[in-house]
């Protein structure tokens, strides 16, 4: 073979790398199921019935077939594979600001165990022998959080976070019902950087909600909860670390203040991600707290869910428990559903068994030191990136003091001098392929951004993210119409969200965007 | 000198919506140029004729003119089509053109150098003529503009020294920003009730310190009414599924709080406010914006009471205060409700209390510095010191550390 | 050694991390914490595996202390069933870039977006109706949701129950639904529908259940609408989706919300992990306020021909703050909503139609053959969906017989009464070979 130099247009070696990463989103341009639609053809074969057919009365058969679509098994794969490469998961980018939510790394080993039929095609309802395995993880697990939080008791029954902290309310309702104390404690007490479902969760099941505000340092204002609490608070629920980071160096004292008061104490612990190893719930005397296993314990957020949480509790909540627990007698495991004084079911069965599989499976993968090691590395990491982010004009941090796991950010320098928004610049971000998120109630920080960096990334990784928001800010700077047109490098450009509110244009459902706008 | 005559906006009556995409959007611009020039002098305010004039004799510069421009370019960068109407020469014009606009004008002369009188009468004949108001100015400017009556959502640009009103955007980049955005909207669903909050405008209350009492260190703030902002609306990104939805704490749910709170045969006294002004709207009854209001078993005791007559009124039955925060220093008592004297507040306290009543955003505002009580009598205010019951929302309460003033600054 | 998870614990990284932010060490940087609170020993904790390869024999050796349903014939059912779930459903859930994303921005993470939104719309054909949530936990919690926007909906805090519903859900119910709404049962007539029921203008809703926990499918849908309506009431019905190819949904008879457990669309049984649930209204501003959860909405982009999506009317809380607070949004189960639009997209209307003939048809043939066996078929003259109740001298015992034969015979409601449930994975052999058994155990 003979070279032809002259018609060479690029030459080796290869030039180094841009400092930022030439990133493109796909982008298929894919039509929205429906539209791929031909009528007579199908994705898979159901079995025939080979037996007599059922002749159903008119008044419960249904008089159309379903407008769904009718595409070929190829077809349908297609589609949702091209939909799957125009979404960013923790595999392929570098997930660090999702700050409050621990996008942490999730085994591809655990994948495995889970798709295994032995948990994949296992039934709730099985007979006790042969469910031993799953079991003893239910119970090893439960051990294991028992440990990590220092509480007796732990039910792996919620479906969430939230639902876990739901299930701590129903338990806190039910212990003080069970001393006749039920309706004169009618009030939960909470502060304004604890996660709001503490204060949705206490809503629903019927509380008032007192929120204790920060003081000039940042912290939840001691002496409001002193005032606060009395004969009808039932409980203080309580982040810490909170939203901001930061931790409440005096959460024994809070925790004593509604003891004395006969309440009960709920340390929401979804923050849990730096305290591995360092510090316990019993420890600082709480009564009940929650994990979040997809945060903390690495199951996957599967685009919002499914997810586990854990609701850990001390001896004297240990009959409210949801049910039915697990039980080991030293040979065998078996389900205990006879408990009178159980607050009953938070969801169908005994929990969302793959992600609990996986989160023991996280935590036989590191053991004891391995946990710490995680918990110290995520707050280095959000130290080393809040050094980064700081050091971007027009970025800072409210309150001068240290952070442990996360850390919300504002741009409301960058805000000021060129009007764009936090979430504009977040867009833009996006262009370079990262993702960051705002901010929750409370708005208080102005032009906010939360960052968590969790174990999983890598020193080169943080310079990364922090070299692209520095230059994404200097383009707003620069050319802030360039910031607000954005994004530019993704599978779709910027939407105008109008119409998503007006009742007359919204369209939730294709059936509905048809009817308004294709008919 | 404004007048102290106190107004409400007619436009709180009869909200104009911004008009659907397509329309051309006209935006009011008014400047005063002189807002601010008694700032860096420091000589906290502008107000008057004569304060000017020794601000510009001890070299300040006039930067209100400037700051409009800011906030015209930002809002020409997002909405190139939108309209300018605005007033001949300093009060807008020059502003427009330097952030390379052409503008519209009014058929109006302003006197040389302006006034407040300028500002409203500017205000008066741009009624129906805009769709959105933008001013550059502080507190005072504020005031003009209320005078006026505007027929159309308001947004100041923060150009004067006083800027504690809630019609003020943060910045003159964001005011354009906010009223860029607020041109795109089309009209907001209204909701079902017709409350009309919802969406589009939010009502955002005008107060202002007494800068005579200022300049002598009294920090003496006062609710002169209301005039309708466009809302910030919630945007696409921060919607994280992660948390519970929305944020607690409008008006309406901190006022449904206050009316579930309402105990048979007991009395409440309403302070002036925006939030109070709920309270009544949500019970039915004719409150006002800017008196103190008595109320009873959900009907209206007596309306805008002087002190006389509360003393009366609170005599010998529980009555209970329920009060909002005025300005942003945390004034609860003492200001634009020295109607709760401290007679009245001494009887309130033997036989009800006291309730604040204000969004958590707000007491966040405070940054962890106390709520205050300046009633004028030390032992009237010792009386509410310590942490005062604050309702923030539906179900939602705070307890919130309140202060005398004289204790807070003494002088 | 470093931890594979770990990449920042290797030491060289570390200092230099440490140096940046100007730390001596990490416990710098936990000095907000006091020292009594500090654990001051290693957790107790199982030693952990070394390597992979060793998690992956304690794990197998877990596994496989547990029988699955692909190895013994299960006729389990009770609010999770064994239906076959196409390759496709696991492949597509399966993708990393599905799996392991947190729920982004319309951006970046538009293919989720889409798939969702097409979930919702592929719900909205089988159910008529317009609106469709973002999956929320389970067909429970779409239960007590739903129950929950009928209340705030109608401003009444009564709801009429039937007594046709599992006993956990029942559960799950009474504790959410505590404090805010009572709940009156409704009792259950003898072929297993809901009986006769009377409600006035105190009450908020009826609630229904098709096909009920006894595999009833229920026919007066349309006179308890009717009903409802009359009392300024609504009409909220559970059902599973996936027998709306062969049965009518409940908008055709008047219901005013429609929800469920979405576990049959695609889901394996995952011992009970593979549940989301729906709720689904008709498009009304009103209504569509009550919902708690996310609803996402087609929205132009500045480039035509292109799909955008959003949340439609995202500041619903407003309405609700001057009534009653509304429920949480967290974390739920939008994976399984992914799936469950592949599932109903694989189907298409045919498929749905063929699965609930054949459910149909199967579960009458199993009750015909348990009735012979000997067994006593209740509710035997009502139409059947996939499960039905039968009664034996002992439930313990017949199910000790079939477990013995390697069957997994049906779910215990009491000691004379076990639910058995059959799908399109039960084949005319399989159910023969139920009813053999049955009658040796019962003979």
């Amino acid at each position: 073979m003979s070279g032809h130099a002259g018609d060479s247009f690029a030459e080796l070696p290869v030039a180094p790398k841009p400092p930022l990463r030439r990133f493109h989103q796909a982008r298929w341009d894919e039509p929205i199921i429906f539209e791929q639609s031909r009528p007579g053809r199908r994705g898979v074969a159901v079995p025939a019935a080979g037996v007599p057919a059922v002749e159903l009365p008119a008044s419960v058969r249904r008089a159309e077939p379903p407008k769904l679509p009718e595409m070929s098994q190829l077809h349908v794969l297609r589609h949702y594979v091209r939909l799957s490469q125009e979404n960013l998961g923790v595999d392929q980018a570098i997930a660090v600001g999702q700050g409050t939510c621990t996008m942490k790394y999730s085994p591809k080993v655990n994948d495995r165990f889970v798709t295994d039929p032995r948990i994949a095609e296992l039934h709730p309802l099985q007979p006790e022998d042969s469910v031993q395995g799953v079991l003893e993880i239910y119970w090893r697990l439960e051990r294991m959080l028992a440990e990590i939080s220092g509480m007796h008791r732990v039910s792996l029954q919620p479906a969430s976070g939230s639902a876990a902290i739901y299930a701590n309310v129903a338990m806190i309702r039910a212990y003080h019902a069970s001393r006749g104390d039920g309706e004169r404690r009618d009030q939960i007490i909470t502060t304004m950087f604890s996660h709001p479902s503490n204060a949705a969760c206490a809503k629903v099941a019927g509380y008032e909600v007192i929120t204790l505000m920060p003081d000039e340092n940042g912290y939840p204002d001691i002496e409001a909860l002193r005032a606060a609490a009395g004969p009808r608070t039932a409980a203080l629920m309580i982040t810490n670390p909170e939203d901001t980071g930061i931790f409440n160096p005096r959460i024994e004292e809070f925790v004593g203040i509604v003891h004395e008061a006969g309440g009960l104490a709920c340390y929401d612990q979804a923050n849990a991600n730096g305290l591995l190893g360092i510090t316990r719930a019993a420890d600082a005397g709480f009564d009940l707290c929650h994990f979040n296993l997809h945060k903390t314990f690495s199951t996957p957020h599967a685009c919002g869910g499914p997810a586990a949480g854990a609701s850990c509790v001390s001896e004297a909540l240990e009959p409210f428990l949801p049910g039915p627990t697990v039980e080991f007698d030293g040979e065998r495991y078996r389900l205990d559903a006879d408990r009178p004084r159980s607050v009953g079911k938070m969801r169908p069965f005994l929990g969302v068994t793959p992600n609990v599989v996986r989160a023991y499976a996280w935590i036989m993968a590191l053991g004891a030191e391995g946990l710490r090691e995680v918990a110290e590395t995520a707050v280095l990491n959000n130290n080393y990136l809040m050094h980064k982010i700081l050091q971007i004009p027009g970025a800072s941090a409210h309150w001068d003091r240290g952070r442990l796991e996360q850390v919300r950010y504002s741009w409301q320098g960058l805000f000021e001098e060129t009007g764009v928004h936090s979430e504009e610049i977040g867009v833009r971000a996006a262009d370079f392929g990262v993702h960051y998120w705002t901010s929750h109630h409370p708005f208080l920080v102005p032009e906010p951004f939360t960052l968590e960096p969790t174990e999983s990334y890598s020193k080169e990784d943080l310079d990364e993210y922090a070299a692209i928001l520095a230059h994404v800010a200097d383009e707003a700077r620069r050319d802030p119409e360039l910031v607000r047109g954005a994004p530019y490098n993704q599978t779709i450009h910027k939407i105008d969200p109008t119409s998503l509110d007006d009742p007359k244009q919204w369209s939730p459902t294709w059936r509905a965007y048809t009817r308004k706008h294709l008919a | 000198m404004t007048s102290e005559r106190s107004v409400t906006s007619a436009a709180s009556a009869a909200p104009r919506q911004a008009p659907a995409r397509g329309e051309a959007f006209t935006v009011g611009l008014v400047v005063n140029p002189v807002a601010g020039v008694g700032g860096p002098a420091g000589l906290k305010g502008s107000d008057g004729a004569e304060i000017q004039r020794r601000a510009l004799a001890r070299g300040a510069s006039l930067r209100a003119g400037e700051r409009a421009a800011q906030a015209v370019r930002a809002l020409l960068a997002r909405r190139p089509g939108a309209r300018i109407l605005t007033v001949p020469g300093p009060m807008g014009e020059d502003s427009a053109r330097a952030a390379g606009a052409v503008p519209e004008l009014l058929r109006i002369v302003p006197g040389a150098p302006s006034s407040g009188k300028d500002t409203t009468a500017a205000v008066e004949a741009m009624r129906d003529a805009v769709d959105l108001l933008l001013f550059a100015g502080g507190d005072g400017t504020a005031r003009d503009v209320l005078d006026g009556a505007p027929s159309c959502p308001v947004l100041g640009v923060p150009a004067g020294v006083k800027v504690y009103s809630g019609c003020f955007a943060v910045s003159p980049a964001t005011a354009g920003a906010v009223a860029a955005e607020f041109a795109r909207d089309a009209p907001a669903p209204g909701g079902t009730d017709g409350s009309g909050t919802y969406g589009g405008t939010v009502e955002a209350e005008v107060v202002d310190l007494d800068e005579e009492a200022y300049r002598r260190g009294a920090v003496s703030p006062r609710l002169y009414g209301t005039l309708r902002v466009p809302a910030v609306r919630a945007r696409l990104s921060g919607r994280k599924v992660g948390s519970s939805s929305g944020a607690p704490g409008s008006a309406e749910g901190v006022a449904a709080e206050v009316v579930a709170r309402m105990r048979p045969g007991v009395r409440y006294v309403l302070g002036p406010g925006a939030t109070t002004m709920a309270v009544g709207r949500l019970l039915g009854l004719a409150t006002t914006l800017l008196g103190v209001d008595v109320v009873q078993d959900g009907e209206l005791v007596a309306a805008d009471v002087a002190e006389r007559e509360l003393l009366d009124l609170v005599d010998g039955r529980e009555t209970h205060a329920v009060v909002s925060v005025i300005g942003g220093q945390g004034f609860v008592l003492g200001r634009g409700n020295q109607q709760i004297s401290p007679a009245v507040l001494k009887k309130i306290m033997a036989s009800g209390g006291l309730v604040v009543l204000a969004t958590q955003q707000k007491l966040a505002g405070l940054n962890g510095r106390p709520l205050l009580a300046d009633t004028g009598d030390p032992e009237a205010d010792a009386l509410v010191e310590g942490y005062v019951p604050v309702i923030t929302g539906h179900r939602e309460s705070a307890l919130y550390r309140i202060r005398s003033a004289i204790e807070e600054f003494p002088s | 050694m470093t931890h594979p998870y770990i990449p920042n614990a290797e030491p060289g990284v570390r200092a230099e991390m440490l140096a940046a932010v100007g730390a001596a060490s990490v416990e710098d940087l936990y000095a907000d914490i006091p020292s009594n609170l500090r654990l001051d020993r290693p957790l107790d904790l199982p030693e952990p595996m070394a390597s992979e390869h060793e998690l992956v024999v304690h794990m197998r050796g877990l596994l496989a202390r547990n029988t699955d349903t692909t190895e013994a014939l299960s006729f389990l059912g009770h609010g999770c069933y064994p239906h076959h779930v196409p390759a496709v459903c696991d492949e597509v859930n399966g993708r990393s870039e599905f799996l392991t994303a947190y729920a982004g921005e319309p951006y970046e993470d538009h293919g989720r977006f889409q798939a969702i939104f097409e979930y919702v719309s592929m719900m909205a054909e089988l159910l008529e109706m317009d609106v469709v949530n973002v999956p929320t936990y389970d067909g429970y919690q779409a239960a007590g949701t739903a129950i929950r926007m009928a209340a705030r909906y109608t401003g009444r805090s009564k709801v009429l129950v039937s007594g046709a519903v599992a006993a956990d859900k029942m559960s799950k119910l009474r504790d959410f639904l505590d404090h805010d709404i009572e709940l009156v049962i409704a009792p259950v007539g003898p072929g297993g529908e809901i009986g006769e029921v009377e409600i006035d203008e105190t009450f908020a809703a009826i609630y229904l259940e098709t096909p009920n926990v006894y595999g009833v499918v229920e026919t007066r849908g349309r006179e308890l609408a009717d009903l409802a309506h009359a009392a300024g009431a609504l009409l909220v019905v559970s059902a599973d989706p996936i027998s709306l190819g062969v049965l009518a949904p409940p908008a055709s008879y008047g219901a005013d919300i429609a929800c469920g457990d979405i576990q049959s669309l695609g889901m394996h049984q995952n011992y009970g992990g593979g549940h989301a649930g729906y709720i689904a209204t008709r498009d009304e501003e009103r209504l569509v306020a009550e919902f708690p959860s996310r609803l996402f909405g087609v929205a132009p982009t500045s480039v035509p021909g292109e799909y955008g999506f959003g949340d439609v009317f995202y500041d619903r809380t407003s309405f609700a703050l001057r009534e009653e607070g509304k429920e949480w949004v967290g974390t739920a189960a939008a994976l399984w909503g992914i799936t469950a639009g592949v599932y109903l997209a694989l189907m298409g209307p045919e498929g749905m139609r063929e699965i609930g003939e054949t459910i149909l048809a199967r579960t009458r043939y199993a009750m015909d053959r348990l009735g012979e066996a000997g067994a006593t078929v209740l509710h035997g003259d009502s139409v059947h969906f996939r499960e039905f109740a039968i009664e034996v001298p002992s439930s313990d015992a017949l199910l000790a017989a079939l477990r013995g034969r390697g069957i997994f015979g049906g779910v215990r409601l009491d000691d004379r009464t076990l639910l058995v449930c059959v799908t399109e994975r039960h084949s005319r052999h399989d159910i023969d070979r139920l009813a053999a058994a049955v009658q040796e155990g019962l003979a």
